[in-house]
């Protein structure tokens, strides 16, 4: 897989983590995990908990230790340096924001430990708390604020050292959804304007996809893929990936070659656009409920409609196709009833496919 | 609920609370009486408080037991932090089961037990006992208490809070002393009042460890009490009891501050 | 989860002073105390031969262990004094337990169950007697237990008795000293236990046909049952190693071991004796003293 089609520039990366490993006694969190983060660039951990991304994490911020890899930052080897050493810092899935100290002493925090002289600070301090719309917030005590403000908060003090790479663990995750989409954009800003580069923990697809230059989805201690939030949801590299980033459909069937390649399925043929596994290999199909048009007639695999919810923009249907496949179909413009028979229509193209797991 | 129950209730509470409190009232009651006898009330007095004070023996075992307290109490407060701080953030060191153990059994070894035991070490190390030796009982004694006190308090501090004081440049040390001490501070200042309150208040250990001209409060009100009921010890017992009410209100109403403080945080 | 390491000089500084202490101070005179147990009685000073020195070593050791003896185990085993001290010791802090607990359980249950704004301030006022001196709150039963003493006045006065019942100096003295002073420990982990559960399983077992006997006892009391483990441990292991209280309410003829052991050591300087019975009441403690342990810390804290 390319690492530099999207982050662009082909310079040196601004962290290496290469072939990294971490157990807990039998739990295998990190296994040989290679990774490279270019300079200014947003990227994405992706996965389900459990997954390693946290461990990941915590590695680069130094409160973990690799049992065997290396980190490089700029070149510079981190192991052995102290997380309090590190040009590294982060924000805390908590927040762990100082009770006992109000807003601008939590922003100074890491100012005071650098000995700058009180005039850096304050001024330092203050620009920061603009940046994050924090201004008149400074001497309150971190109980008096709201969860948005807090996050912001917390975001302020991690950037306030000036680090050259920021580590955000699931840094929406404890707010509302409607402060959420708020704060992404204002993220998105702030990354932007500051020019740091950002390495955001999150097991929110949706989070991942909005904010990342690059997402690395993980699995088991693994990397699964790594690329950019469009080619991870149109061109997923597993099954694993495609079922967990966005809502898809898993069609199982045999690979056949006739002048064109296609799929065997119990209810059809569906056609493949490309293909590169062999005649009669079993394999899966993952397609988007959306790629699926539904019809009233024409060509296509027919099926019958046995329920359907209304989403707001859309409708999903779920269609009864051959003896016992279900598939997840939207629609956007058509009005079905239950029981009446439909007619799909597959997508052109099909990249998709994924050999059957033995 | 039904009314019956609320009046079971009301009974039980009453009747508790008098179980409670009534002994230690008609005692305090009783250092007001005039009369030598402690069943026969002879009028208002305050005669045995003025006796109290005369009574230089009794004000001399009263100073050492506060001395006593107050420095076992701080000993055992900086052993415990450091025991618990050891527990709560070393990690699996080698021997910790046995630390562990060790530092747990005061709390339920039987006192004579401790006391025997910490008497035959003195004479078999051949120290004189004394004022030392019977701090050095007391500390061993309560430390165990201040340890679990603030293990427990240490063990509610969020370890990201430490984390992300390192993670902006503090080394482990610097972490520890500006974000977790000062969350643990009340926790501290329990943990005192509490091993104080059980070195001031204990005759047992303190039996064993003292020695001549180190007689503490309780041992001296301990042989008076075995010779029978006097009002002076009654009086004792008052300024004592009153001086405990005191400190407990004065601890409420901290604690109460910190709770709607706490409560505050909750909220939002 | 995490493997056993190493400490890093910080921490090994940390670490020393409590560990040192705890080992000088009570691991170390532990120890000694079962030397003692095996120690011939000598009348001097210490009032024990000393079986092995420090100095001399393992091998030291070795030749002095020929001179073990169980000469004081033998004591506590044939002396009817003993035999008896343990017994009462036993039964004592067991009837006391009991009658603690029985005390205990409606006084928190009321407590529990009372307006959730009242409780804190219940609950701190059923503590409050903790903090005062054990001595006094002992002392002040005294005056109240004695043939002329409130209690049999004012039954005297109420026409309920004649003559005075004898209530000081009894094995029922001891026991209402007992449940006076660890009321407090029963009523917590009662209080905790029940306060804890949740009001909507009384109205679900209401709503189920229960009558409120039945609730009583097929819901809230097995709930209760590790507040009532707790509760009768922290009161049975401190009762039978108890000396004040029999020595101060209890009459001449009250055994208790915690007493047996002080007057052996200060009276009779038998070291060895009272070394030997201390350890066997460290003995007889041992399997409540683990349950207690084990409550206490559960799985959580025994691992860092």
């Amino acid at each position: 897989m390319s690492l530099t089609t999207v982050s662009g520039s082909g310079s040196a990366p601004l962290l290496s983590i290469q072939r990294v490993s971490r157990r807990y006694g039998p739990v295998i969190a990190l296994d040989d995990v290679s990774l490279d983060i270019a300079r200014g660039e947003f990227f994405a951990l992706l996965g389900p908990s459990g997954c390693g991304k946290t461990t990941l994490m915590r590695c680069v911020a130094g409160f973990e230790t690799p049992d065997s890899g290396e980190l490089l930052l700029d070149g510079e080897d981190l192991a052995g340096m102290p997380p309090y050493r590190r040009p590294v810092n982060m924000m805390f899935q908590s927040y762990a924001l100082f009770p006992h100290l109000d807003v601008f002493e939590n922003v100074a925090f890491g100012l005071r430990r650098q000995g700058l002289n009180k005039e850096t600070i304050a001024g330092r301090v203050r620009a920061l708390l603009q940046l994050t719309q924090l201004d008149s917030y400074g001497s309150r005590k971190i109980n008096e604020l709201s969860g948005g403000q807090r996050q912001r908060v917390a975001l302020a003090r991690a950037l306030a050292p000036g680090p050259r790479l920021l580590l955000l663990d699931e840094p929406l995750g404890a707010l509302d959804r409607k402060l959420r989409e708020e704060t992404q954009f204002h993220l998105k800003k702030i990354q932007r304007e500051t020019g740091t580069s950002f390495m955001i923990v999150t097991h929110d697809q949706d989070e991942a996809l909005a904010l990342a230059d690059r997402v690395a989805v993980m699995r088991a201690g693994r990397i699964e893929q790594v690329a950019s939030p469009n080619d991870i949801y149109e061109r997923p590299a597993s099954r694993f990936v495609a079922g967990f980033v966005g809502d898809t459909n898993f069609i199982d069937g045999v690979v056949v070659f006739d002048s064109a390649p296609y799929l065997l399925t119990d209810f059809g043929r569906i056609a493949l656009s490309t293909c590169c596994l062999p005649d009669g290999r079993r394999a899966t199909l993952s397609v988007r409920p959306e790629d699926i048009h539904a019809r009233h007639d024409g060509p296509g695999i027919s099926g019958i409609v046995e329920e359907f919810v209304f989403r707001g923009d859309n409708t999903l249907l779920r269609v009864r196709v051959g003896n016992d496949v279900i598939l997840r179909v939207a629609t956007w413009d058509m009005r079905f009833s239950v029981g009446e028979s439909v007619m799909l229509q597959f997508p052109l193209d099909t990249p998709a496919l994924f050999a059957e797991e033995i | 609920m039904n009314g019956q129950f609320r009046i079971l209730q009301a009974l039980m509470l009453t009747a508790g609370f008098i179980f409670l409190y009534a002994p230690i009232v008609i005692l305090a009651a009783m250092s007001f009486n005039a009369s030598r006898l402690v069943s026969v009330w002879g009028g208002f007095s305050t005669r045995w408080y003025a006796a109290l004070i005369e009574n230089e023996q009794l004000m001399h075992s009263a100073w050492i037991s506060l001395a006593d307290a107050t420095l076992s109490a701080l000993f055992a407060t900086i052993l415990g932090l450091l025991a618990a701080v050891s527990l709560a953030r070393f990690g699996a060191f080698p021997s910790r089961l046995l630390f562990f153990g060790a530092i747990h059994a005061p709390l339920v070894l039987p006192e004579v037990v401790m006391g025997l035991a910490l008497l035959s070490c003195f004479v078999a190390l051949g120290v004189g006992r004394g004022f030392t030796t019977l701090v050095i009982g007391h500390v061993t004694f309560t430390m165990c208490f201040t340890t679990v006190a603030l293990l427990a308090s240490l063990r509610e501090c969020d370890p990201a809070l430490e984390e992300a004081a390192m993670d902006l440049g503090a080394t482990p040390f610097t972490a520890f002393l500006l974000v977790a001490l000062p969350q643990i501070a009340p926790a501290m200042a329990s943990a005192f009042l509490l091993a104080f309150t059980l070195a001031l208040d204990d005759l047992v250990i303190a039996s064993f460890a003292t020695g001549p001209g180190a007689t503490t409060l309780p041992m001296r009100i301990y042989s008076q009490v075995r010779l029978g009921v006097s009002p002076q010890i009654n009086a004792m017992s008052t300024l004592l009891l009153g001086m405990v009410a005191v400190a407990m209100g004065a601890g409420a109403l901290i604690l109460r501050r910190g709770a709607r403080r706490s409560r505050r945080v909750s909220v939002t | 989860m995490k493997k056993a390491q190493t400490l890093s000089r910080g921490q090994r500084l940390v670490l020393l002073a409590p560990y040192l202490w705890i080992v000088a101070f009570l691991l170390a005179p532990l120890i000694l105390i079962l030397k003692i147990s095996f120690s011939h009685t000598v009348l001097a000073r210490p009032p024990y031969r000393p079986i092995f020195e420090l100095s001399e070593g393992l091998a030291g050791f070795w030749t002095k262990a020929q001179t073990f003896t169980f000469d004081a185990y033998r004591v506590l085993f044939t002396d009817s004094l003993y035999i008896n001290a343990y017994i009462s010791s036993l039964t004592i802090a067991a009837v006391a337990t009991l009658v603690t607990l029985l005390v205990a359980y409606p006084f928190a249950l009321a407590m529990a169950r009372a307006p959730e704004k009242w409780r804190p301030f219940l609950i701190g006022l059923a503590a409050a007697p903790f903090w005062t001196s054990f001595l006094i709150r002992v002392y002040a039963w005294i005056a109240l237990l004695k043939d002329e003493g409130l209690i049999n006045k004012g039954l005297i006065a109420l026409g309920l008795i004649d003559a005075p019942i004898q209530m000081f100096a009894t094995r029922f003295a001891v026991v209402i000293g007992i449940v006076y002073s660890y009321l407090p420990f029963m009523l917590l982990p009662l209080y905790a236990a029940l306060e804890r559960q949740n009001p909507a399983l009384r109205e679900a077992s209401a709503d189920l046909g229960a009558t409120p006997m039945q609730t009583f006892l097929r819901v809230t009391l097995p709930l209760s049952r590790e507040g009532i483990i707790a509760g009768v441990l922290l009161v049975f292991i401190p009762a039978v190693g108890e000396f004040v209280i029999p020595d101060l309410l209890g009459g001449s003829d009250t055994l208790m071991i915690g007493r047996t052991l002080w007057n052996d050591f200060f009276a009779n300087h038998d070291w060895p004796t009272a070394s030997a019975a201390a350890v066997l009441l460290l003995v007889l403690l041992i399997a409540p003293l683990a349950a207690l342990e084990r409550m206490r810390f559960g799985q959580k804290d025994l691992r860092p």
